[in-house]
């Protein structure tokens, strides 16, 4: 029955192809303006690390008198009192201070010129914390992390530069005119949003490409390249900076049960409690943890032009569907008789549904299959709306496709109900007597 | 104009009809309205001047390898020297950031030493007696730095400087009634005591190095500082003559690691014309407005199809009766005048929901993301082109209407 009601639903939509055809188009813009659009939604909102997003949790301190602060909310960042005062009580199953850093690195080959690479200084546990892919070696120690150690991890793009993607561990990188022993190279890794630092990076970008220890890039006085934000005058030189009260560091920790959070959050406001005895700070402790989704939702990384933007084209694709419940009642009311004689010659109501939904399906499947088209160039053209480092992130995958052409069918089957119940309703008997 | 009473007892008959294409339009007019005051805002945005003399500008992202300090403020020097000699160049100078950058400094201004607020918030740019030039600013006011007025130092030892040059739109601010020239300011970074500094210049206009939403209450608030900085990082400007700034484009690179190879110059956005420099901050403004705009012409286009499309099967539905009005000597001007009125009737009742839902709209993305609300003049276009647009989209199938002839009245089907 399904394959008769299919063809009897083709051919009625050839009988009017100017209407089918403005059918089809609204289904299959509204369809791929909201597909397209979701798709960089979807990236944008992403959690970069599902299997660990609720054990892993940034860290903030008020270590500014409440005037200072936004909506009473600690700064992004912590001072660097503070971070190496929690890296040393060391409450947490793993933690570790970050901050980015601007070192060039020199090739042995003098003849080549130096490369930068987007580098981090952090310490050894973030690694295994952020379940970061080795592919050669491994992370350096904690006793090098202790030592200050001239020791890197290179990612894979460097180590293709410098090594030719051979293992290179336990040789030497020169960063600014000083060797590093390379402890391991990682595998491709580059979460997006990149969660563990959204505040520098607005929570999209390149790949890492360099790590080295926190306490290491400290001795060499490498500054942040990333915000550094001061409530006073730090004073003279990068001493200056260490003992102020700017804020510059990054600070995340592994806390896998809801217990070792509870106690952490109160290790954190016992320390600044303890603060506040010392008579550094002069407010009452004021600090936050807050795990992978609610920092990114609380750094705001998905841009406001993907949300609106995804709106505006929900709001288009209703608009599509009134307008196909518009076209198909006059479609199906048009075949009044045609029901007529057929409830006259036995169809159920029951019959009529499912030919007229069956057709709506097709219709629905033929504007799917248009919007998957427009999707694919709304994907291929989303660099022209979106910034490159978001765009690239919106792929037509296996899963988007399926969506595509579950949402044009249901769709269409949905505005399809109301003509369908109309043309269920007319009354065999007064068709046959009117004609 | 038909008489309206029959129109609309005729319109009850065909309540869901009347009520889709209402609802089509009332729809329409609310997204068609927002996004034309999203096109209207992003536009208006970056069409903002920088007051540079944009379309020959270089801007250059440099880092020295392995130096801070003197050593790299002498290699700086070295680079300046190079560059102002090269034909085919105006002048050049060397800065912490430059407008639309992205990435800069920005302090409170106040005029009271001891004032707990700051008046406005400003950027700093670091510059040198050849900044103005460089950037091709217009002096409206006072004069340049002098050599001898410049220093080198860390960009982080910074304090406020003895004199400075300011936009007139930050003199406005701090002395309303242009009596800035040879006022003191005071810069602070949140600690009290510091030193005023003595207004010796106003340039025309200069924007600040951010294009989002948080700096647009200080857009061309900035503060000129005779300072220069020592150590490993900045950005050149470089202003070409008129006509060569492609040339130059192709050569600067290699003129600079000719000069001294141990930098990096980022391959990719380390040496940018200013028409890239302003494409690449306002990317995500222009992508919003070309997408508004491609909704809103795709939108109108359908709910112009679906008019003709709904009209069209009325029409046909009513060939009969339209036939007898005919016969009974109802003019073809009637009949297509029935149309169009009874078309003017669905989108009245549609825009005047549609007038609502757009304001509600609008009011909803105020209080979710940061706009602001939009004038009534929006709706009030919205409104009447929406109304243009029915009566446009209907015209054909009420002309097809008034081409029935009386004798279909006669014919059975």
């Amino acid at each position: 029955m399904f394959g008769y009601y299919f063809g009897l639903g083709l051919r009625s939509l050839r009988r009017n192809p100017a209407l089918t055809a403005l059918m089809v188009m609204a289904i299959g813009f509204g369809v791929a303006a909201s597909m397209t659009t979701y798709s960089i939604f979807r990236a944008t909102s992403n959690n970069p690390i599902p299997q660990k997003s609720d054990e892993l949790y940034a860290v903030q301190v008020a270590n500014w008198k409440p005037a200072d602060l936004s909506k009473g909310e600690p700064p992004d960042a912590l001072s660097y009192t503070d971070a190496v005062a929690l890296m040393r009580a060391h409450k947490a199953r793993r933690q570790t201070a970050l901050y980015p850093v601007g070192p060039s690195v020199i090739p042995e080959d003098a003849s080549r010129l130096p490369i930068r690479e987007s580098t981090y200084a952090w310490y050894g546990d973030a690694f295994a914390m952020f379940d970061i892919p080795f592919r050669y070696g491994g992370a350096w120690t904690a006793a090098q992390d202790e030592a200050h150690a001239p020791v890197a991890v290179l990612g894979k793009s460097l180590n293709d530069k410098l090594f030719n993607g051979a293992n290179s561990v336990g040789r030497e990188i020169n960063l600014d005119g000083h060797n590093y022993r390379v402890t391991g190279v990682i595998d491709d890794w580059n979460p997006q949003p990149v969660f563990f630092d959204a505040t520098n990076t607005g929570g999209f970008g390149e790949p890492v490409g360099l790590f080295i220890p926190f306490t290491r890039a400290v001795e060499q006085q490498m500054e942040t390249i990333g915000n550094e934000n001061c409530n006073a005058d730090p004073g003279q030189g990068f001493d200056g900076l260490l003992r102020s009260e700017c804020v510059w560091i990054g600070y995340w920790a592994e806390l896998p049960t809801i217990a070792e959070a509870t106690s952490y959050r109160q290790f954190l406001h016992g320390y600044a409690a303890e603060q506040q005895r010392a008579g550094r700070f002069t407010w009452a402790p004021n600090v936050r943890l807050r795990n992978v989704t609610d920092w990114l939702d609380f750094q705001k990384v998905v841009p406001p032009e993907s949300k609106i933007s995804l709106l505006v084209s929900l709001g288009f694709l209703l608009i599509c569907l009134v307008n196909t419940v518009g076209l198909l009642l006059a479609k199906f009311m048009r075949r009044a008789p045609e029901i007529g004689v057929r409830r006259a010659l036995g169809a159920s109501r029951g019959a009529i549904y499912t030919q007229f939904l069956i057709e709506a399906g097709a219709v629905g499947l033929a504007g799917g299959l248009l919007g998957l088209v427009l999707t694919g160039f709304g994907v291929l053209g989303i660099g022209l709306v979106f910034a490159p480092d978001i765009a690239r992130l919106a792929t037509l995958d296996v899963s988007l496709v399926a969506l595509t052409l579950l949402v044009a069918i249901l769709a269409t089957v949905l505005a399809a109900f109301y003509p369908t119940w109309r043309a269920a309703q007319v009354q065999p008997a007064w068709q046959l007597k009117s004609n | 104009m038909a008489h309206i009473q029959p129109i609309l007892a005729a319109l009850r008959r065909h309540k869901a009809g009347t009520v889709l294409i209402a609802l089509q339009i009332a729809l329409t007019l609310a997204i068609v309205c927002n996004a034309l005051f999203i096109i209207q805002q992003r536009v208006s945005k970056l069409m903002r001047p920088t007051g540079l003399i944009e379309s020959d500008i270089l801007a250059v992202e440099n880092r020295w390898v392995g130096v801070t300090g003197e050593v790299g403020a002498a290699r700086t020097r070295g680079d300046l020297l190079m560059l102002r000699g090269l034909p085919g160049v105006v002048d050049a100078s060397f800065s912490n950031s430059y407008p639309l950058r992205g990435g800069g400094m920005s302090l409170g201004v106040n005029k009271d030493p001891d004032a707990k607020k700051p008046i406005a918030q400003t950027t700093i740019y670091f510059s040198d007696e050849h900044s103005i030039n460089a950037m091709g600013l217009k002096l409206a006011a006072g004069r340049n730095f002098l050599p001898q007025e410049i220093r080198w130092m860390a960009p982080n030892a910074f304090e406020a400087p003895a004199q400075v040059v300011v936009s007139r739109a930050l003199a406005d601010k701090v002395y309303p009634g242009g009596a800035a020239l040879g006022k003191p300011i005071y810069l602070s970074a949140g600690s009290a005591g510091s030193k005023p500094s003595t207004i010796i210049g106003i340039v025309e206009r200069l924007q600040v190095p951010w294009s989002g939403t948080w700096a647009s209450n200080f857009m061309e608030n900035a503060v000129m500082v005779p300072f220069q900085m020592s150590g490993a990082t900045g950005s050149y400007i470089v202003r070409a003559k008129p006509g060569s700034l492609a040339d130059l484009v192709k050569t600067v690179r290699a003129q600079l690691i000719e000069t001294n190879r141990m930098r990096v110059i980022p391959e990719k956005n380390g040496i940018r014309t200013f028409a890239q420099v302003r494409e690449h901050a306002y990317q995500s403004d222009r992508g919003m407005a070309l997408l508004m705009g491609v909704i809103c012409v795709v939108l109108l286009a359908i709910t112009a199809a679906g008019i003709v499309g709904l009209t069209s099967f009325w029409v046909g539905e009513r060939r009969k009766q339209i036939g007898v009005r005919r016969a009974l000597g109802a003019t073809r001007h009637d009949i297509l005048s029935y149309f169009l009125t009874e078309n003017l009737l669905i989108g009245a009742g549609g825009v005047a929901v549609g007038a609502l839902l757009a304001v509600g709209l609008n009011l909803w993305m105020v209080s979710q993301f940061e706009m602001s609300r939009f004038p009534l003049t929006y709706v009030a276009v919205g409104v009447v082109a929406l109304l243009a647009l029915g009566q446009a989209a209907v015209l054909a199938p009420a002309l097809r209407a008034a081409r029935v002839s009386p004798v279909e009245a006669t014919r059975s089907v």
